[in-house]
């Protein structure tokens, strides 16, 4: 479903993907594990069209994406849930449901959208009842089922999640996994980026080992628990901490 | 019957893919975990984010036998020896041994790898396995014994020697499939001749050779004589040990698991690829090796690759049976000789046994080659003619084959020393 080779990106004169290929076929839940700074978001963002690659080629469902708008590549179906949730604190729950929905309505498929929205409360129940809250007033762990209910309206192909679990209770993260875990048994495609290496790896299955811009491993996701450079990256080892400035 | 049909029956494409990714992870790691290669890679002046394809890989460095020496015993390791859990050594065929170690996580890819050789062979959880490879620092042992344990077969762990016992348990414990050198599966071939055991009355369906070179003749006779159907499978310490390549019942050609080790045929002289399908040296990168992980390992095995699909539905391509070693080559005469053609030539000629030795001697300045053949019984009990015509048309084959003139002594059966594991063929008494 989406293929990386070779991928080069950054932040002005800061390189910050040194080299990355790697996949997520149809149906996987792939993680991406890897220290802070090690290039996990920027990854994210590069896919979404959100930071220009530098190089390499990124395809998703055999087109290639890296000339498209962030906006084309979510129509084509390849949504990203933000690190940090940024749902619209000013907007009801259900105003940033139908946000996310917006793809539907270019597609001109209105019709569907409150299908999905049953669906959504029916994954997260207790959005349904805070549908006429303002989202910010809803606890961080509601507001990360929101942020995922707001990429699920796009009818996303591929689903992408930086981070769903920082900044929240150890009880509430493992919702959040349950429910990731769910989406992956219906047949969903999950890219997900955690600093939560055992976590993520209790439900992908498979991951990729980002270490400074590089992937130094890709293996099954029981093989990569085994590991112990996934432990040396988890606790936040970096072997290579010059970051190379041109 | 596949052991993972995913990965061995997987779209080329996607196969491609998921090398690229693991080459570029396994060169990540090797750089930043072994000095061996980040000094050889900088020396050279390559930044290994520079290689973006397999063409790129031909500009990194070989690794060969003598590097894997100069860093014994564990130079070459990539993880700290406490995430180590076992460690073997090669076994020293040629010159002296190299180490070579492997994780929690390698032990488990190569328990994997050598299912399928096995699942391709024929080998199911029903079958009682018997092992007669040698257990110890060799890896043909262990590593076989693993893979069959893998697929939940009974497993005889049976170990190399003890001939006549060997066949008492393969006939006591109902074995259905043997595991040895081809050499060695002859020899048990004669034993239970000599011990008068009828071959149908065993139970054996299947046998796995590997860790020598042998040849399709060699394969009928195994057949007919043990009743089996046999396949060849490869592999060497120094990329993991069995398990890199086997061949399934079409026994046509061995698959490699490209899903794990990348392949370059090329030619030991110039260094660079053949053409594609055309004899030469078998160059491997390990890509998922987590201890131990080789950037283009010179086997100095010499093989070529078989492009057409299989039948078997494997996608994964299969590699010829090895057809010897860069390193076993005799140069007798000025000619290149390769034990395995002599052995060729042998199996295709009624009378004789499939036991011989080459023995070179130098008379002069001039290369003396004698071949010992052991010949079948009937043959020594008739007349001295018969004899002569045998030896002149062993010599003609035989010098029509390797493009020098040989001679040839026609040796009494069993004559001739007979192997445990590795079968030595060649006494080679110049002193150049």
């Amino acid at each position: 479903m989406l293929r990386i080779r070779n991928l080069e990106a950054g932040y002005n004169s800061l390189k910050v993907l040194k080299k990355i290929s790697m996949h997520v076929s149809s149906g996987e839940i792939v993680t991406i594990i890897g220290a802070n700074g090690a290039g996990k978001t920027t990854l994210l963002k590069t896919i979404s069209g959100l930071i220009k690659a530098r190089a390499g080629e990124i395809v998703f469902e055999k087109k290639d994406i890296v000339p498209l708008a962030p906006e084309k590549i979510v129509l084509l179906g390849c949504s990203l849930v933000p690190e940090g949730r940024q749902v619209f604190a000013t907007l009801t729950v259900k105003e940033n449901l139908i946000l996310g929905a917006y793809v539907q309505y270019r597609r001109k498929r209105t019709d569907e959208v409150s299908e999905d929205m049953d669906r959504i409360f029916k994954l997260f129940p207790v959005l349904k009842e805070r549908g006429r809250q303002l989202a910010g007033t809803l606890s961080g762990g509601e507001q990360q089922m929101l942020a995922i209910g707001r990429a699920l309206m796009s009818r996303p192909k591929l689903i992408m999640m930086d981070e769903p679990s920082m900044g929240l209770a150890p009880l509430i993260v493992k919702d959040i996994f349950n429910i990731i875990r769910k989406l992956g048994e219906e047949g969903s495609t999950v890219l997900l980026v955690e600093q939560n290496a055992k976590a993520a790896l209790g439900i992908a299955d498979r991951g990729y080992v980002l270490e400074t811009g590089r992937i130094i491993l890709e293996e099954k996701a029981e093989e990569l628990l085994m590991n112990k450079d996934v432990q040396r990256a988890y606790l936040g080892r970096d072997l290579d901490s010059e970051v190379e400035i041109k | 019957m596949y052991w993972e049909e995913n990965n061995e029956c997987m779209d080329r494409d996607e196969l491609k893919q998921l090398q690229l990714e693991r080459l570029e992870s396994t060169l990540n790691r090797v750089y930043l975990n072994v000095p061996f290669y980040r000094k050889k890679f900088d020396e050279m002046n390559i930044d290994i984010d520079s290689i973006r394809s397999f063409d790129d890989l031909r500009r990194l460095p070989f690794t060969t036998k003598d590097d894997l020496r100069d860093n014994y015993p564990y130079g070459l390791f990539a993880v700290p020896l406490r995430e180590v859990i076992r460690i073997h050594a090669s076994s020293g065929t040629t010159g002296m041994s190299t180490v070579v170690g492997y994780t929690k996580n390698d032990i488990k890819t190569w328990s994997n790898l050598v299912a399928r050789t096995l699942t391709a062979g024929g080998v199911t959880k029903d079958d009682v396995v018997q092992i007669a490879f040698g257990y110890g620092l060799f890896t043909g042992g262990f590593g076989l014994h693993y893979g069959a344990e893998r697929i939940g077969a009974s497993v005889i762990p049976m170990s190399s020697g003890n001939t006549a016992r060997q066949v008492k348990i393969m006939q006591d414990f109902k074995t259905t499939a043997l595991i040895c050198t081809p050499s060695y599966a002859l020899l048990i071939a004669d034993t239970i001749k000599d011990m008068g055991i009828n071959v149908n009355s065993l139970s054996l369906k299947y046998g796995l050779f590997g860790a020598e070179p042998w040849s399709e003749g060699m394969r009928q006779e195994i057949q007919e004589r043990l009743k089996i159907i046999a396949t060849d499978n490869y592999g060497l310490s120094e990329v993991m040990g069995p398990g890199v390549a086997g061949e399934c019942l079409e026994r046509d050609g061995l698959h490699l698991n490209e899903d794990h080790f990348l392949i370059e045929v090329i030619n030991p002289d110039t260094l660079e690829p053949v053409p594609a399908g055309d004899v030469g040296e078998l160059v491997i990168t390990t890509l998922t090796k987590e201890a131990f992980p080789v950037i283009r390992f010179r086997t100095r095995d010499l093989t070529r690759i078989l492009p057409e699909p299989c039948k078997c539905g494997r996608n994964l391509i299969r590699m010829s049976r090895v057809m010897g070693r860069t390193d076993d080559m005799l140069i007798i005469k000025g000619a290149n000789v390769f034990p395995s053609q002599i052995e060729s030539v042998l199996f295709d000629i009624e009378g004789t046994e499939p036991h011989y030795q080459i023995i070179i001697d130098r008379k002069g300045a001039l290369d003396d080659v004698t071949v010992h053949v052991e010949v079948s019984e009937t043959i020594f009990f008739d007349e001295m003619k018969k004899q002569s015509e045998l030896i002149d048309l062993i010599k003609r084959r035989l010098s029509s084959e390797l493009g020098i003139s040989v001679n040839v002594r026609l040796v009494e059966k069993k004559t001739l020393e007979r192997f445990e594991g590795k079968a030595r063929r060649v006494i080679d008494n110049r002193k150049l």
